[in-house]
Order: C-alpha cells, then sequence, then structure tokens
C-alpha cells in the first residue's frame, strides 16, 4: 500500500505567535518551527498502517525553504521517504491556493491512501484536507479516530459534533485523523540516523506543474486588509483559598452579574 | 436587497442557536434565505421565520445526508449558481467548514473561516478573525467568486424579526464524487438537558484534577446552578470521565462564552486555544504555578473539592 502523509511545518505553538505587520503573514522567523504536532498522528498512523499491510510511505510538505524539519521529523519517526514544495511563489497562499498546490504535487505521486491531519495549529482552519479531496476527485473520510482497511475497503470512525458516524469507501481516499487515534511514536537514535540517508525530492511551483498564477498572495481568493495586535488580557485577581475561596468566588462572579 | 445564503445547523429540525445568531447577522447585510437540508423542516420553520428568513431553500432528498459533507456542497454549488447570492455563510463547526471548503473549490470563490464578525466592505464584505487566541485582530475579505464566511458560534447575540420563511423545494442530480464516502452507521450520544456547549453563555469544565467519572458531578453541580454546560479538557475525556463532545480545546470544541470556569486543568496550551477568547475567565486550581493563571480574570488557588461545592451552595444561598 503507497501512503501519502501531509505534514506542514508549524510555529511552535508554546511560542508566541505573531503577525509580521509588514506582511500581514506568520511571523515564521520569530519563532522556531516544528511539524504541526497533528501531523505526528497521521504519520504514526501511515506507519502502522504500512507495518499491518505492507508498502511505503511518503510525507509531503509545502513550506519556505528552511522549513525542512517537519518532513525530517517524519522521516526520523520510519516514513520511507519525502517530498519538500517550496518555491517563493508560493509564499501568501490562502487556503484555497495551498489545497490546489499539495493536490498538484499528489498528481505526481502514485497513492492508495493520502493522511492528514485534522487541523493546523498556526492557521486552524481544518479545510486542506477536504479542499484537497473534492479536488483530487476521492472520498473524504475527515476527523478519523479509528482507520480500518481491508484489501481496497477502508471504514472510519469520523466524529462529530453527536457522536460519531461510521463511514465506509473505497481506496484511494483522503483521511484526516484526530489525536485520540494513536500514540505518536518518538524517533529512535537509529531512526534519526537513518533518516539523514532518506530521498527527499525538492520540487519548486514548476516540478509540480503548478499554475503560478493560482498560489502565493496574488492568485489566492481571499485578501487581508488589516492586523492588529489585540490588547492583552487584563492581569487577573489571584487568591488562595483558605477556607473562604468559593464564597470569594461567588463575590466575585456576583460582582460581575453572574449570580 | 441582495441575497444572502444561510445554512442551517439542525439536528432533525431542531435549529441550532448558530444558525438564528447567522440570520441575525445576514439581516444587517442584505436579506437573508435559510438553506435547510435533510429531514424535520416542518419543526424549523417557526424558528427560521422568527429569526427573519425571507425564504427557506428546502433540500430534503435522504441521499444529501447518506454521505460525508460532499453531496451539501453540491446543492450549495447548485443554489450558488442559480441564486446567485452576494454571500454565504455558514457556521464554523467542523462540518460547516468542510462543506464551505468543498463549496469554496466547486465554485472558484474565496473563503474565509472563523470569523467572529461579518461587516459590509465597499460592495463586498469584511470578515473579522480573532487569531492566536484572540493576540491578533485581522480583518479579511473575499477576492474571487461569491464570497464564503464561517461565522463562529457566539458571536453575535441574536435578535428575533418577523420573516415569511417561505418555503422553496430544491434539488441536485448527485454526481457520482459526491457519493464516494458512504455514512453507515450514525452514533449518538446522548447529550442531556444542559446547555449546548458552543451555545452557553457560561461554560464549566473539568480537567484531570476532577480525578473520576463520578466527581465530574460536582463540575455539573456547579453547572447546574450557573445553567451552564460542561466542558472537560483533553485529559477528562481521554481518561474516560466525560465523552469526547464535551472536549474543548484545539481537537475540541471552541467555546467563546461570558464565564469560562477551569476546574482542575493545567492551561496547556492545547487546551487554551479552544476558550481563551472567553470574556471573563475563572480557574481553580491548586497548584499556583499552573499556566491556566495566566489568563484569568479570577483565580483560586485551592482544591477544587472545597472551593467547588462551597461556590456552588453559597449561589443556592444567594438565589
Ligand atoms: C495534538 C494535540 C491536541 C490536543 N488537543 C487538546 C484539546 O483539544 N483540549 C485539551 O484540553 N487538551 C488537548 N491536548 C492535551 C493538552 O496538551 C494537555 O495534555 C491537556 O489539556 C491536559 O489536561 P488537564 O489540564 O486536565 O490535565 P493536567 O495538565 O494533568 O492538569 C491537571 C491540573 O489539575 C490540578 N489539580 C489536580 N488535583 C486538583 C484538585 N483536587 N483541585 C484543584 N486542582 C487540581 C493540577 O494542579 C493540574 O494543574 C492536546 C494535545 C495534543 C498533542
Ligand atoms: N503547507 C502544508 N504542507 C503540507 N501539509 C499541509 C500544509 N497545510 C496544511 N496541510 C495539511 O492539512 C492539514 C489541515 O490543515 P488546515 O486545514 O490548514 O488546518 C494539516 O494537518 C496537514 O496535514
Amino acid at each position: 500500500m503507497k501512503i501519502v502523509v501531509l505534514v506542514k511545518q508549524v510555529p511552535d505553538t508554546a511560542a508566541d505567535k505573531r503577525l509580521d505587520p509588514d506582511t500581514l503573514t506568520v511571523d515564521r522567523a520569530a519563532v522556531d518551527g516544528l511539524i504541526n504536532e497533528m501531523d505526528e498522528f497521521a504519520v504514526e498512523e501511515a506507519l502502522q498502517l504500512v507495518e499491518k499491510h505492507g508498502g511505503e510511505v511518503t510525507v509531503v510538505s509545502m513550506g519556505p525553504q528552511d522549513a525542512t524539519d517537519a518532513y525530517k521529523k517524519a522521516l526520523q519517526m520510519g516514513a520511507d521517504k519525502a517530498v519538500f514544495l517550496t518555491d517563493p511563489v508560493l509564499a501568501g497562499s490562502d487556503v484555497a491556493a495551498t489545497s490546489y498546490a499539495l493536490a498538484q504535487v499528489l498528481g505526481t505521486l502514485e497513492y492508495d491512501l493520502v493522511l492528514f491531519g485534522s487541523e493546523a495549529s498556526d492557521a486552524r482552519t481544518s479545510v486542506v484536507p477536504a479542499m484537497v479531496a473534492e479536488r483530487l476527485g476521492v472520498p473524504q473520510l475527515t476527523f478519523a479516530s479509528k482507520v480500518e482497511i481491508d484489501g481496497d475497503a477502508i471504514k472510519i470512525n469520523r466524529l462529530t459534533d453527536y457522536g460519531h458516524d461510521v463511514v465506509e469507501a473505497r481506496l484511494p481516499a483522503v483521511v484526516s485523523v484526530v489525536e485520540k487515534i494513536n500514540e505518536p511514536r518518538y524517533p529512535s537514535f537509529k531512526g534519526i540516523m537513518a533518516a539523514k540517508k532518506k530521498p527527499v525530492d525538492t520540487l519548486d511551483a514548476a516540478g509540480a506543474a503548478i499554475d503560478p498564477a493560482k498560489v502565493g498572495a496574488a492568485g489566492s481568493w481571499t485578501k487581508v486588509l488589516d492586523a492588529a495586535v489585540a490588547p492583552p488580557r487584563a492581569q487577573g485577581v489571584i487568591v488562595t483559598d483558605e477556607g473562604n475561596g468559593g464564597v470569594d468566588l461567588a463575590d466575585f462572579l456576583a460582582a460581575k452579574k453572574f449570580i | 436587497m441582495a441575497e444572502i445564503l444561510v445554512l442551517v445547523d439542525h439536528a432533525d429540525g431542531a435549529v441550532k442557536k448558530v444558525t438564528l445568531e447567522l440570520l441575525t447577522k445576514a439581516r444587517a447585510l442584505g436579506e437573508p434565505s435559510a438553506v435547510f437540508i435533510g429531514s424535520g423542516f416542518d419543526d424549523a420553520k417557526g424558528r427560521l421565520a422568527e429569526y427573519g428568513a425571507a425564504k427557506v431553500y428546502v433540500a430534503a432528498d435522504p441521499e444529501l445526508t447518506g454521505y460525508v459533507v460532499a453531496p451539501k456542497a453540491e446543492l450549495l454549488a447548485k443554489l450558488v449558481a442559480d441564486v446567485a447570492p452576494a454571500l454565504v455563510l455558514v457556521p464554523a463547526t467542523a462540518e460547516g467548514k468542510e462543506i464551505a471548503a468543498r463549496l469554496a473549490v466547486k465554485t472558484n470563490s474565496g473563503l474565509l473561516t472563523d470569523a467572529v464578525d461579518v461587516t459590509a466592505d465597499g460592495d463586498g464584505f469584511a470578515a473579522e478573525q480573532s487569531i492566536f487566541g484572540g493576540s491578533s485582530v485581522v480583518h479579511s475579505a473575499v477576492s474571487a467568486g461569491t464570497p464564503i464566511i464561517a461565522v463562529r458560534p457566539n458571536s453575535t447575540p441574536p435578535v428575533p424579526q418577523d420573516a415569511a420563511a417561505e418555503r422553496v423545494d430544491v434539488s441536485v442530480e448527485l454526481s457520482d464524487a459526491a457519493k464516494l464516502a458512504k455514512v453507515v452507521d450514525r452514533v449518538v450520544v446522548p447529550k442531556g438537558d444542559r446547555p449546548e456547549l458552543t451555545e452557553a453563555a457560561i461554560v464549566v469544565s473539568g480537567g484531570r484534577g476532577v480525578g473520576s467519572a463520578e466527581s465530574f458531578a460536582v463540575i455539573e453541580a456547579l453547572a447546574d446552578q450557573l445553567g451552564a454546560a460542561v466542558g472537560a479538557s483533553r485529559a477528562a475525556v481521554d481518561s474516560g470521565w466525560y465523552p469526547h463532545q464535551s472536549q474543548v480545546g484545539q481537537t475540541g470544541k471552541t467555546v467563546s462564552p461570558q464565564l469560562y470556569i477551569a476546574c482542575g486543568i493545567s492551561g496547556a496550551i492545547q487546551h487554551r486555544a479552544g476558550m481563551q477568547t472567553s470574556k471573563t475567565i475563572v480557574a481553580v486550581n491548586k497548584d499556583a504555578e499552573a499556566p491556566i493563571f495566566e489568563l484569568v480574570d479570577y483565580g483560586v488557588v485551592g482544591d477544587l473539592f472545597k472551593v467547588v461545592p462551597q461556590v456552588t451552595d453559597e449561589i443556592v444561598k444567594r438565589k
């Protein structure tokens, strides 16, 4: 089975993320980049499926030239090879343009299954997997908390607002995973050493037959008008319970008219 | 006035509050037409009329709900082509955003997600987005196609205004591509009588500090005195103490209530991602160093099993 996993490099979630006031995009230089945490769950699921059914795992990542940590982490975990799409024309792509670029890369690859994380922690849109499924014309099995494959049949549990749906389709398919699905492995020392020798195919836009007019800030269908840093939250009041903490809290709630 | 399509979020005709919010918002920008997909329109009609839907496009074909999102996107794409609306508003729920995503690709239209406000901007619309946990505010606009904007629940107070909610039946010939991911079973976890998490004005959440499923009774008792919804951290959900639909955070729900009370929750970045735009934040945690205290308007350092029952009793007394 050929599995492709899409991994995004994002600013460290623990760091303070900011918009660059000049470019109105995320100021990536200001914080460390790393693999979108949720995408580690997608890599783990791919590795487990290949351990069970055989096959190989290719990771695909799109980002600025130095955003190589995400796919490297996936290779260290055990993915076989990587495709890295990087080109200055892609800078500023919105979700639709990103999904177009990723679908074009997928068009250069063979796959039975395309795995995504269900959300990137920086933009938090959760729409790229659905957009890619729409573009590829393959089944969309998103927000999966469980994936089962039997021949070319795939069945997932899709988490919903009310519980879950059981969804069935035929491969090839697009799947996005939630963090309930597994426990991502840590790369072993051996894995870290082996990753250095794994093939990485670096593509530019032309290499993936991407029409430059459809990507980047100019090719996007949305535009940022303005951005501002919101005033920080005012420092709150913190009390230590010495037997009256609940009463103090009730006073606060009453003062705020909640009771 | 320009027609604005509002995708109705409902469960068998029980209309979700976010729909009323979207109708209210749409009335300020044009003339709202609701789009009702699935069964139960008769139960929904009253609410949609009460909140100003001039027209309701009703698509009741069961095939539309038998597959993952793609059929709904096809139905909306057909409506967009037929009625040429000025704007499409959908709820920024997981499913609403996916429908919008596919619709955007089908109609070559720009999509803005997670808007907390939508305003007129020249002859178009601007969406306000609160990003990075409310640390930045961004205004964006759609520059191609029909603007599609996914609006967060609890962004605007719903205000009634009567309209006809005239029923217009619509249908679409589904493509094969829309029928690739078949829903074979739908598992509904009973929800109880408490308000819906994303709709509630007050949310009381419990985390690992609550310690067990039984002990969530302490959280529920406070929630019930406040008329609040109950939320949970991932640690509490993964321990099996509370259902995943109650998870607040990056991979759970994003809530923005008037008041959020976090009990026994440390305030990990992934939890904060789902609650830090709440208007007033309160925490009870026995560790004074817990990061949740960086966010709070009011924090109590103490044992939740002492503080939470005490505040609950106090509320009862003061009623
Ligand atoms: C990809 C990914 C997605 C995630 N998504 C989410 C998400 O959506 N939502 C989410 O919540 N988490 C999410 N997490 C997990 C997150 O990182 C934290 O692990 C989780 O939020 C911790 O939950 P907690 O605060 O309940 O537990 P802990 O961090 O263990 O904190 C428990 C707190 O309870 C306090 N406490 C203990 N006993 C008492 C007592 N008797 N009285 C008062 N206080 C007490 C302790 O001092 C401590 O601060 C995600 C993680 C990953 C990797
Ligand atoms: N630039 C990118 N490169 C590779 N994968 C991406 C990229 N952007 C988004 N994805 C994938 O799409 C998923 C959902 O992202 P999003 O829709 O942006 O929240 C992520 O978890 C990744 O799997």
